[in-house]
């Protein structure tokens, strides 16, 4: 089975390097068509953010930055407080993440092994398809009545509504593919069932843990709606920060670009250093046939 | 058979500890999840404001929500949008998935900046979608009149503001298509191929009568998760036009966010997450049914 895809590849290779000249024009239209909306869309950020304003609204529009300046990101950093937002951020996904890995895991291992995979998976699917929103009307109306709307807590627990479903989902799916055999030899050595888990089950699995971690960092990182709605003045997370400057500075190009690269720079950064597992976890382990 | 006994009994006695795992688990999803649900069905049966003020209203909050022009109208908004944030993220993304299953040079590179635009923060590429729509110092329009074109409405017109806010969401989730369909292109069987080549088949037709019938499951799981996920818009709308102009891109996701958290109507809310839960439902089952149907033509 191992060896099938990498004669896919050398398949494919084969007829590549068969193509005719017209078919790898072809195919580089087709890649270049497909890759330049993204490029063009995070250079042109890019090139808002370190224009001077004059620049940002002149007609034509000026591309290339002549010459660079990083007044925005002064600005931006001078007028917000970016590094409370930003702090407020790593608190609540760190926690929301942190969490649902410790509860997330062990649930994926436990729906694995007892079998009841379809049954929780309707219930991850139900959890998918339920508009955040909907979550937020009860969830409010329980943080007010325990004074806890504007916390950070409040929002590490909202967040584990994004989480938890994405951890537990790709983490059944590792933890099919470690044989039970392994376990069940230890068991018979005398071992606990949480130390089978734990020194068999979970290092075989831990690619899973990096892929899910990852995922749920990202989704929990992006997500905005439940910080406006919950976050006091001074718990806002990134997103939700940005947002409310939108309201207020509609006209300064220059820093809201700024600001825009600096909410989305650090899933950038992951996106890149953790390529492979994010093209694994969403392409095979998430979302398997069933 | 003596030492088969034995361990039936320790596998089955540890089957038995298996719900300590998925305790921790099973609490959290009741509490943030299952909690809510319960509420929800409660509060739809009920006149609420945030205050805590409420009364017994029965199926009151239904039938004005049926009465509801503005719920109608979001209600028909959101079809068309799904359709098209469906359709044109899917085709490209197929497209897409072919393309970069095809071996050449910086392959991996490129695909890594494809993959981008789905884990960038909705919330910052809004912002700069919407400098780009600016009508007289957007760069969009600029572009169009480099060729020639005259500026278009973009956001501004209650005509287009529906297909525009389109672009942007095909421009975020295409690649999760493409990502469903590449692994379900890893996957695929070499034989077939061989004979294919053998028997002198044209690219086309080993496309047509080879990987397409064997990817096209996939495809139908792209499909639903699109559909879900754009019936569920909001960050790309609450952004960029905030339901505007007037309510020409208001969706029922987007008058839902209204009615609980800036008129206050937090019974009625609860009303429209039930009606627009059933949607979600009735179209995914479709979409997993015509799956079904996929699956057995194999």
């Amino acid at each position: 089975m191992a060896s099938r895809p990498s004669a896919v590849q050398s398949m494919y290779g084969a007829r590549v390097g068969k193509r005719s000249r017209g078919g790898r024009i072809a195919l580089w239209v087709s890649v270049i068509f497909l890759v330049s909306p993204a490029v063009l869309v995070f250079l042109w950020m890019l090139s808002l953010s370190l224009k001077t304003e004059i620049d940002n609204i002149a007609y034509p529009p000026v591309f290339i930055p002549n010459p660079p300046t990083l007044a925005s990101y002064v600005e931006v950093f001078q007028k917000n407080r970016i590094l409370l937002y930003f702090w407020n951020s790593v608190l609540v996904t760190g926690g929301a993440v942190l969490i649902g890995l410790m509860v997330g895991v062990p649930a994926g291992y436990g729906i694995a092994r007892s079998k009841s995979g379809k049954a929780a998976a309707v219930l991850i699917l139900v959890a998918r398809m339920t508009p955040a929103l909907s979550y937020l009307i009860p969830l409010f109306l329980l943080f007010q009545l325990l004074g806890m709307v504007g916390t950070i807590g409040a929002l590490v627990v909202t967040h584990l509504v994004i989480t938890v479903p994405i951890i537990v989902w790709v983490m059944i799916g590792y933890f099919e593919n470690v044989p039970v055999e392994l376990e069940e030899a230890a068991r018979i050595d005398g071992a606990s069932v949480w130390r089978s888990f734990w020194h068999i089950a979970l290092p075989l699995a831990r690619p899973g843990v990096v892929v899910g971690g990852i995922l749920a960092f990202i989704f929990s990182w992006n997500n905005f709606i439940f910080s406006v709605v919950l976050a006091g003045k001074n718990t806002r997370t990134l997103p939700s920060a940005v947002y409310n400057m939108l309201t207020f500075e509609q006209l300064a190009w220059g820093p809201l670009a700024a600001a825009a690269l600096l909410v989305t720079l650090p899933v950038l950064l992951v996106t890149v250093i953790a390529q492979r597992e994010i093209v694994a976890g969403l392409s095979a382990g998430g979302l398997k046939d069933g | 058979m003596s030492v088969a006994a034995p361990k039936r009994e320790v596998v089955s006695s540890f089957r038995q500890h298996y719900w300590l795992f998925v305790l921790p688990g099973t609490l959290v999803i009741g509490g943030v999840i299952v909690f809510p649900w319960a509420f929800t069905v409660w509060m739809a049966l009920h006149e609420w404001n945030v205050t805590g003020d409420h009364a017994f209203v029965g199926l009151a909050n239904f039938v004005n929500l049926f009465g509801d022009q503005r719920f109608i109208e979001s209600v028909w908004r959101t079809f068309w949008f799904t359709l098209l944030a469906t359709l044109i993220p899917v085709i490209l993304g197929v497209w897409a998935a072919l393309v970069f299953h095809r071996s050449f040079p910086f392959r991996g590179l490129l695909r890594t900046i494809f993959v981008m635009p789905m884990m960038a923060t909705p919330v910052a590429i809004a912002l700069v979608w919407t400098m780009m729509f600016h009508p007289q110092l957007g760069v969009l329009n600029y572009l169009l009149s480099l060729v020639g074109l005259p500026p278009f409405s973009w956001i501004y017109d209650p005509a287009t503001v529906i297909p525009t806010l389109v672009l942007v969401e095909v421009w975020h989730w295409t690649p999760l298509v493409m990502l469903i369909v590449l692994g379900g292109l890893a996957g695929l069987p070499t034989d077939p191929y061989e004979a294919a080549l053998i028997d002198g088949a044209s690219s086309w037709q080993m496309f047509r009568y080879i990987t397409w019938p064997l990817i096209l499951p996939y495809v139908m799981i792209a499909l639903v998760i699109r559909t879900i996920d754009s019936l569920k818009v909001f960050d790309t709308i609450a952004v960029i036009s905030q339901g505007g102009p007037g309510t020409a891109s208001e969706t029922l996701n987007y008058f839902l966010y209204l009615q609980a958290f800036q008129f206050y109507n937090v019974g009625y809310a609860s009303a429209v997450v039930l009606v627009f839960f059933v949607i979600i439902i009735a179209l995914s089952l479709l979409l997993l049914y015509a799956r079904q149907q996929t699956k057995w033509m194999e």
